[in-house]
């Protein structure tokens, strides 16, 4: 598979700008780049999601114009994306025949033992054991991800596209997400990987394209490259190494949460009988496999969920249970894992969302009418200050990146002088140059005596980042570990519901 | 050749302008099919149209009178389907507000002076079509309902409640004096202090008589344009209607909101019923009000003009035209069937064409589509 020239442009971005890159069969090849680099815009492209403007796509030598996703399919890719495709209600086996055209998705009678035996099969060879006849539901989400797999397996992919695919896997099942790949590259397909994460580009690709601002910087064998020279190729410029973490020497209890507990969506306990606090100063990472309840804690401390039972108390005062204009008041800022819909209002203006929480004060409204100019001005302040990149307040917040978008919601949310920050995913999707200034925003925070609770499916940024983690598991406390003798083993151990050794 | 609809990335702003007229064009071009196909000559039908819609003496004058019910049910859509509040209620409302301002007026009766009573009747007429309108925007609000089922029942309940207040009961809307009442069940005349006046402009054929309740249509338009762009409830309000997750966020009461909405919704359709009643009708007629279905009419023009109010009223006027025209042409060699064809051919192009302003047609040649060969 080879692209050559790829230019996608939209309005007022150039996401693609001729990009090169070729994939051979039989290895698994790395597209690494920051946000906004134009990883999704190209896989959306080779997915058929999108046309590029200019350019060709080429398999085995041949050009290949894509006018939907079934071309794409019908040549046989497959893409396994961030936000799994998959129908809940539905067995593993039904999900995998799913828009599969071929003659038995064809056929009006289908033979559900025939697929069942198929799916058995394929899920033996390639050490994705699963059930065909589960239902998604009842899935745990590294299963659900090895469901997408198997569905690209039965069509017979030539080329499989994933889309940062460990953010939603524990170490161990990370690698073993790595070994079935490099099993599918022996086989000679060809295997395309998009992470940022620089570690897992080194431990399972054989070459890597580096994306830099829609172009294709570089295509280097992995084993003639390192962590430190790839990440000087995506962010353009040497990083300066992690500088340890300067222990803070923490204040008063300001975040203190006892015995919390609260219903997640499908009305079942999804937090537990939760008990921690966070003094001023101190980062505590909230660790966990996504899906274990970490959504709904910071959504019951924020108010935005009803607590069932227990008491968040904000500099000793408990709020209101599920008024999240009670959390606003005790300056409790949230960074939520949402921030296409929850953190911003999609269609409305930048200057409109950075004043989403303050637009009742004197200093954006006199009596019921809006000071649009004040409003305005506060928004190019921060778009200023925060380096936003974007033509104006005016433009509608879902035309950001989602770099520039996280820098909107932070912007606002630390333009408010907060006492506490709960700090939800923060920087995933978001690239290696975003994610340093994000948490150089949270350590300023802890600086200024701020209680920090940074909840966040990356291990590496927990342990770069939090004085003491706490990791959940189906919604309770599994463990806490202090972070300066915590290793990735004994938290990934957790993590899975095993008990600290 | 094949053909494929694809969804626009972004939205010239000359499209806005250039789709409109284009989908008028196709209307005038179908409809001129259909006209000389049934043995009438366009060009003289479409200048009649135009004459008997604004420039005969006297037609523009009845355009106006038809345009404001449809001026204020079009507001009243418009204010909750930017909102993404399907009222589909007006209808319903507008009943109540005529409601509403009999009661009022016949109860202030000669004594007072007219703009007291007239004041007290839109009052009285909004408040109705308001209280109205809560009732699904209760049950939406808290108790989730489907708001577009539960406002379109309710309008068949409004039209009952119209009819039992003049058919089916001495109630105090029904006249009982008078001798033509003693024959054929009919509603309370308005005091003559209750009248709205007319306003004329021109001198030329009797000049232009503008209804009041048209100026306060255009007041309540302006109203909700400064409601939703320059106040913090307008704000609230947009927040709520592109993500309720983020104005939860944000700690906004997002029920009360959707409550009010729907109220302030229904009282414009109320305020129109009073307009209707103290410009037109000065008594309560369930037959003549259920035949004009002016809240239904209202959706329409709230669509065509894309929910903003400025131009809810010039579409009022011009379909107000469309209206009055109809029933000029219909005649002995034109049956109303043909003008009900043209009228939906008018709606069918202009709403249709709204398609375009989103979505883009590309036109290929399959040859090119799936993979192509290698040149042998």
């Amino acid at each position: 598979m080879a692209c050559r020239g790829i230019t996608k442009r939209f309005p007022g971005v150039l996401a693609n700008d001729r990009v090169d890159f070729d994939a051979i069969e039989g290895e698994v090849h790395a597209l690494l780049g920051e946000n906004g680099a134009g990883k999704s815009t190209l896989s959306n492209i080779l997915t058929g999601l999108y046309r590029a403007d200019e350019g060709e796509l080429e398999i085995h030598g041949q050009p290949v114009a894509f006018h939907s996703p079934r071309d794409a399919l019908d040549a046989g890719i497959c893409m396994v994306h961030q936000h799994f495709r998959l129908v809940e209600p539905f067995t593993v086996a039904e999900n995998v025949i799913l828009g599969d055209h071929r003659d038995v998705g064809r056929s009006f009678r289908i033979d559900p033992r025939a697929i069942e035996r198929r799916v058995a099969e394929l899920g033996q060879r390639y050490g994705l054991a699963i059930d065909p006849r589960a239902r998604i539901w009842q899935l745990s989400v590294g299963e659900q991800q090895r469901v997408e797999i198997l569905k690209a397996l039965y069509r017979e992919a030539r080329v499989l596209i994933l889309d940062e695919p460990t953010a939603v896997l524990t170490p161990q099942e990370a690698s073993e997400l790595f070994v079935t790949l490099r099993a599918m590259a022996a086989e000679g397909r060809t295997v395309i990987f998009i992470s940022h994460k620089l570690h897992e580009v080194m431990a399972v690709a054989d070459r890597v394209t580096v994306l830099r601002r829609g172009c294709s910087i570089a295509t280097v064998p992995v084993g003639e490259t390192s962590s430190r020279a790839l990440a000087a190729l995506m962010v353009g410029r040497e990083l300066e190494g992690s500088k340890p973490h300067q222990r803070q020497t923490v204040g008063d209890v300001v975040l203190s949460v006892e015995g919390l507990w609260a219903d997640g969506d499908r009305g079942v306990a999804a937090v537990k009988d939760v008990s921690l606090e966070v003094r001023g100063g101190e980062i505590v990472g909230i660790a966990g496999v996504a899906g274990n309840g970490q959504r709904e804690l910071a959504e019951t401390i924020t108010g935005l969920r009803s607590a069932s039972d227990g008491v968040v108390r904000v500099d000793g005062v408990a709020l209101r249970n599920g008024d999240p204009r009670a959390a606003i008041h005790a300056r409790v800022a949230h960074i939520p894992e949402d921030r296409l819909h929850t953190g911003v209002a999609p269609s409305l203006s930048i200057a409109s969302n950075v004043v989403l929480k303050s637009y009742r004060e004197d200093a954006h409204s006199r009596g019921p009418m809006l000071r649009l100019r004040a409003i305005g001005d506060r928004a190019t302040r921060l778009i200023k200050q925060f380096d936003v990149h974007t033509s104006g307040p005016h433009v509608p917040a879902r035309q950001l990146s989602g770099g520039n978008l996280q820098k909107v919601v932070i912007g606002r949310e630390f333009m408010g002088t907060p006492r506490v920050v709960i700090a939800a995913a923060p920087t995933r999707g978001l690239d290696v140059g975003a994610i340093e200034s994000v948490h150089a925003y949270l350590r300023d925070a802890s600086e200024l005596n701020v209680a920090v609770l940074l909840i966040s499916e990356d291990l590496d940024e927990i342990l770069a980042l939090a004085d003491r983690i706490v990791v959940l598991y189906e919604g309770h406390i599994a463990g806490e570990v202090d972070a300066d003798v915590a290793t990735v083993e004994e938290i990934g151990l957790l993590m899975a519901g095993g008990h600290a050794g | 050749m094949s053909v494929r609809i694809e969804r626009r990335l972004r939205q010239p702003r000359w499209l806005s302008v250039v789709v409109p007229l284009g989908s008028v064009a196709f209307a005038f071009v179908t409809i001129a099919i259909v006209l000389a196909a049934t043995g009438h000559n366009p060009a003289h039908t479409f200048a009649k149209l135009f004459q008997s819609a604004f420039t005969d003496s006297g037609a523009l004058s009845a355009t106006l009178v038809s345009a404001t019910p449809l001026a204020f049910t079009g507001l009243a859509a418009a204010a909750a389907f930017r909102m993404n509040l399907f009222n589909i209620g007006a209808e319903g409302q507008l009943y109540f507000g005529v409601i509403g301002a009999i009661a009022i007026a016949v109860v202030l009766g000669d004594g007072v002076a007219k703009p007291v009573t007239i004041a007290a009747m839109c009052v009285a007429g909004a408040a109705a079509g308001a209280a109205w309108a809560a009732i699904p925007g209760v049950l939406r609000a808290f108790a989730r309902t489907n708001e577009i089922i539960t406002s379109l029942m309710l309008n068949y309940v409004a039209a009952l409640v119209l009819n039992y207040l003049i058919f089916d009961s001495h109630s105090y809307w029904r006249d009982t004096t008078s001798p033509s009442a003693a024959v054929f069940p009919q509603g309370k005349a308005i005091p003559d202090a209750a009248t709205w006046p007319f306003a004329t402009i021109g001198g030329i054929a009797g000049g232009i008589a503008v209804p009041l309740g048209l100026g306060i249509a255009a007041v309540v338009g302006t109203a909700l344009w400064v409601l939703y762009k320059h106040t913090r409830f307008g704000f609230e309000l947009q927040v709520i209607a592109d993500s309720p997750r983020a104005a939860r966020y944000a700690g906004m009461r997002t029920r009360r909101k959707i409550l009010a909405v729907m109220c302030i919704s229904g009282a414009i359709a109320g305020l129109g019923g009073a307009a209707q009643v103290g410009n037109f009708d000065h008594l309560l007629d369930p037959r003549s009000l259920q035949q004009q279905l002016f809240g239904y009419s209202g959706i329409v023009v709230a669509a065509l003009a894309r929910y903003n109010p400025f131009a809810v009223v010039v579409i009022a006027v011009l379909l107000g035209g469309l209206k009055n025209a109809g029933f000029a042409l219909q005649g002995v060699d034109f049956p109303s069937g043909l003008v009900g064809v043209m009228q939906g051919i008018f709606l069918f192009s202009v709403l249709g064409g709204e398609i375009l302003v989103r979505y883009r047609v590309r036109l290929f040649r399959p040859g090119r589509v799936s993979r192509t060969e290698p040149a042998a």
